[in-house]
């Protein structure tokens, strides 16, 4: 009796659809008790076809996935192809540490199979209360639906101290990882391992798509690596520390940040001291997301005959990038060149 | 060890590798996942080296610092999980399965009112003396306790106007994770989910005080009390949640209920109780009719993707205190308004506007209540001038109402400018028209239920997520009493974990 109580206990967290079993055990029956049995099966019956009813969706066509970023969202996309029902959390062009908790978040999040999010505290001003939230044991963290794309990821900068007086830092690293296409390809794996895993009858398909992919970036590279090849170790200026993996990647320098810490607006004096840095350098490429004060830049750019470039890391975030995550590639190597060729 | 993990999972991917091509890719991505692994497996060996030369260094020293070393020693017990010295030893996620945040929030100003606390500040954590008030140090802990609950508690540390200590548990509840149904249940001690100023925490406020309809209606310390809350997120296209909360109806933070007066770090209550009955009707919990209910309904639209609304309609039902019948209830019923624009290019949340209004009616069922008995037990009484005796309160059905709205406006980033009109009345109850005095003065008008209404401009700028610094100008009018300007700069700051943030 015990025994099979244990056991029926387990089959009910894992919320599988044991019925059968559950019914045909109640045969083995040892005399004693029996009617009382009986009573404690049918509830347990009961309290099965429930959790059948409420998690079980019925003859599911697509994955419901939610994305947070739109980058993230793109790779997903890649992988899903029309298999998945995508919805993208962050706007392209809006700032990915401060997203709005919007409630519309929640009724998604509750309907969702997996959520994709980059993970390294990237998103956790605002995602873990919407979780809570939306009460779907699906896409909790630890459920497979749960996918923390940075895992895997050589992170970069993480810091040796935490310590806020040197500005909003990342204890897990710097979260922005995804403008590097290795890390990319990385990615592409985690969410086609997750999606076969959710929806084994498509496994191949996700697998072969994220290969493809693979395939793609994997051409690619080269060819943007060549692109930038005759800038190396040049230095560009960015507003904010988002760029360390692009800059590993391409050969680049971006160490000058018009922030003097992250997170914490310029002011006039770092910004002075900048401009002596980019003059000693030779710096006079300028990058700007579009979330952040173009006209800041500006103001730098006018005092060291610098160009700047509008960049973003999200497909959709400047015009030209709205095709996905090669095409975002594809602007960012060629916006790049373009500007460094006419500092030459 | 998640290098580690990886190659083993590409290494099982390989398994599946048709093409030569891929074989040569994955070769060189192994390759290039060995070449990881070696550097990090260096680099933990350099850095142990590290550790155990200042071991080595701390062992050195005289044996005044053998505590120190002993300290420095205790990391060495996880050494099987792979422990490096440039690992943060924190008490954060995953370390210590818990969050830890403290909110310090400070206030320093004047008014040109005598009576600020209880008078012109209703709040329990309103600025409350010229000089400076400590408005609360709330310790706030956070995680999830098993793979079915997670655990919240908020305790308030302060010292109140009289320079006593005091600790409040604001609260501390746990909540399922997942229940079926798309259901949620939170038990313990909570704030009542009535509105939207009444669940958040002091420090959450866009205002230095707190709202006077809250104040006034829910209590100067939020409608909170233990109990147990079910909430249903319907299956409706767009968010609407139903919630129903039962609590208790008794104690100091069931203001409008069966509260026995408001006492703040052991401060005495206030001398004339609401509605001038006794607050002494201690009925007991004999049926589930002398609990407090709170249902409330919010609904939420994209009204176009840079703006969003939030619809609310909350009520609180339960029994009060006043009078001797013990059979006396109150209704609290409110609606709120909250409206946000963002820039779809926003930078840390900025620019936005935000509007948001609540408004609430009570109606409170005063008890007959007869101050001879007070008078008997040789009390201070009521006297009904017209008599000369002690007063006789008949029974009645006292109505109040009041809102606020107030527009916020982040116009740059880490600037709000803020704005805030408060308005709370009551309809003159029979025992206002009666001519009634205390201690040789009249009494007229409840001043727990006249008009009264404020206007107040804020400025905050948050130089970061972690700190603020905000300053308010108050104009209060109250009828019978007059009006006040009151200035306050506020000040806080963060330490450790920031819950993330609700809309």
């Amino acid at each position: 009796m015990r025994a099979e109580n244990i056991e029926s206990q387990h089959r009910l967290d894992s919320f599988l659809p044991l019925t059968v079993p559950l019914f045909s055990s109640r045969g083995e029956g040892r005399g004693a008790g029996k009617v009382d049995r009986f009573k404690v099966f049918d509830l347990r019956g009961l309290l099965m076809v429930t959790a059948l009813v409420t998690f079980v969706p019925v003859t599911q066509a697509k994955l419901n996935v939610v994305a947070t970023t739109p980058d993230l969202a793109a790779i997903a996309r890649e992988v899903g192809g029309d298999k998945i029902e995508l919805m993208t959390m962050a706007r392209p062009t809006e700032d990915p540490h401060f997203v709005d908790a919007r409630p519309s978040f929640i009724v998604r999040l509750n309907k969702a199979d997996a959520l994709i999010h980059g993970g390294a505290e990237l998103e956790s001003g605002w995602l873990p209360k919407l979780i809570e939230q939306a009460r779907n044991a699906r896409i909790i963290s630890a459920a497979q639906g749960n996918v923390n794309c940075c895992e895997g990821v050589q992170m970069l900068e993480v810091p040796e101290q935490l310590d806020r007086s040197k500005g909003d830092i990342h204890a897990l690293g710097n979260p922005h990882y995804l403008v590097d296409p290795e890390n990319a390809k990385i990615v592409a794996h985690h969410i086609a391992d997750a999606f076969s895993q959710l929806d084994a009858a498509n496994g191949g398909f996700y697998q072969a798509n994220a290969k493809r992919f693979s395939d793609a970036l994997n051409r690619k590279l080269p060819e943007w690596q060549a692109k930038l090849a005759p800038f190396k170790g040049q230095q560009v200026v960015a507003y904010h520390n988002s760029w360390v993996y692009f800059a590993e990647r391409f050969g680049l320098k971006i160490e000058l940040f018009l922030e003097p810490k992250p997170g914490i607006p310029p002011s006039p004096a770092h910004l002075a001291g900048v401009i002596a840095k980019m003059k000693e350098a030779g710096a006079r490429v300028i990058i700007v997301d579009p979330y952040l004060s173009r006209r800041t830049a500006e103001t730098v750019a006018r005092s060291t005959g610098a160009t700047v470039v509008e960049v973003t890391q999200f497909p959709g975030g400047v015009k030209g990038t709205e095709g996905g995550y090669i095409p975002l590639l594809d602007y960012l190597v060629n916006a790049l060149a373009a500007a460094l060729e006419k500092k030459n | 060890m998640t290098v580690l993990a990886s190659s083993l999972g590409l290494g099982a991917s390989a398994l599946q590798a048709q093409e030569a091509g891929e074989v040569e890719q994955l070769k060189r991505q192994l390759q290039q996942m060995r070449e990881n692994f070696d550097k990090a497996q260096r680099e933990h060996r350099e850095q142990m080296e590290a550790l155990t030369k200042k071991l080595e260094a701390l062992a050195a020293q005289p044996p005044a610092t053998a505590a120190a070393a002993a300290a420095a020693e205790t990391p060495e017990e996880p050494l099987s999980s792979p422990w490096r010295p440039s690992d943060p030893i924190r008490v954060g996620r995953g370390s210590a399965y818990m969050d830890i945040g403290l909110v310090g929030t400070f206030a320093a100003g004047g008014s040109t009112a005598d009576d600020i606390e209880g008078g012109t500040q209703l709040g329990g954590h309103d600025p409350n003396q010229n000089g400076f008030t400590i408005q609360g140090v709330e310790l706030n802990l956070m995680g999830a306790i098993d793979p079915y609950f997670r655990g919240n508690a908020n305790v308030l540390f302060g010292v109140d106007s009289e320079g006593e200590s005091f600790i409040e548990l604001e609260e501390a509840w746990l909540e399922t994770i997942a229940l079926p149904g798309n259901f949620q249940v939170r038990a313990g001690q909570y704030l009542s989910e009535f509105g939207r100023i009444n669940t958040q925490h002091p420090h959450s406020w866009s205002f230095v005080d707190t709202p006077l309809v809250n104040a006034r209606f829910l209590g100067p310390d939020g409608l909170r009390n233990p109990g147990a809350r079910l909430s249903w997120l319907a299956p409706t296209p767009f968010y609407s949640e139903l919630f129903l909360g039962i609590q208790d109806s008794h104690g100091e933070t069931a203001a409008s209920f069966r509260s026995s007066g408001h006492s703040h770090g052991g401060h005495d209550e206030d001398p004339l109780p609401f509605a001038y009955r006794h607050r002494d009707n201690d009925r007991g919990v004999d049926g589930i009719g002398d609990l407090l209910f709170t249902p409330r309904l919010a609904m939420s639209f994209d009204v176009t993707d840079n703006q969003v609304l939030l619809l609310g309609a909350s009520a609180a039902f339960g029994p009060n205190s006043s009078g001797m019948t013990g059979d006396t209830s109150t209704q609290i019923y409110g609606v709120d308004v909250t409206w946000k624009w963002k820039s779809p290019s926003a930078h840390a949340g900025f620019p936005f506007v935000m509007w948001q209004t609540e408004a609430m009616l009570r109606r409170y069922d005063a008890g007959m209540f007869d101050w001879q008995e007070e008078a008997d037990a040789g009390e201070e009484a009521i006297i009904d001038e017209n008599t000369g005796d002690p007063a006789l309160l008949s029974r009645e059905t006292l109505t109040d109402y009041g809102f606020y709205t107030q527009l916020l406006w982040g116009f740059r980033k880490g600037w709000v400018a803020g704005l805030r009109y408060d308005y709370v009345t009551g309809e003159k109850g029979d025992y206002e028209k009666m001519n009634l005095s205390y201690d040789d003065s009249v009494l007229g008008r409840d001043p727990e239920r006249n008009r009264r209404w404020r206007l107040a401009p804020n400025l905050t700028w948050y130089p970061s997520e972690y700190s603020k610094v905000r300053l308010q100008y108050n104009y209060d009018d109250r009828r019978d009493i007059g009006s006040d300007h009151s200035v306050w700069l506020q000040f806080e700051f963060l330490l450790g974990a920031h819950a993330a943030h609700k809309f």
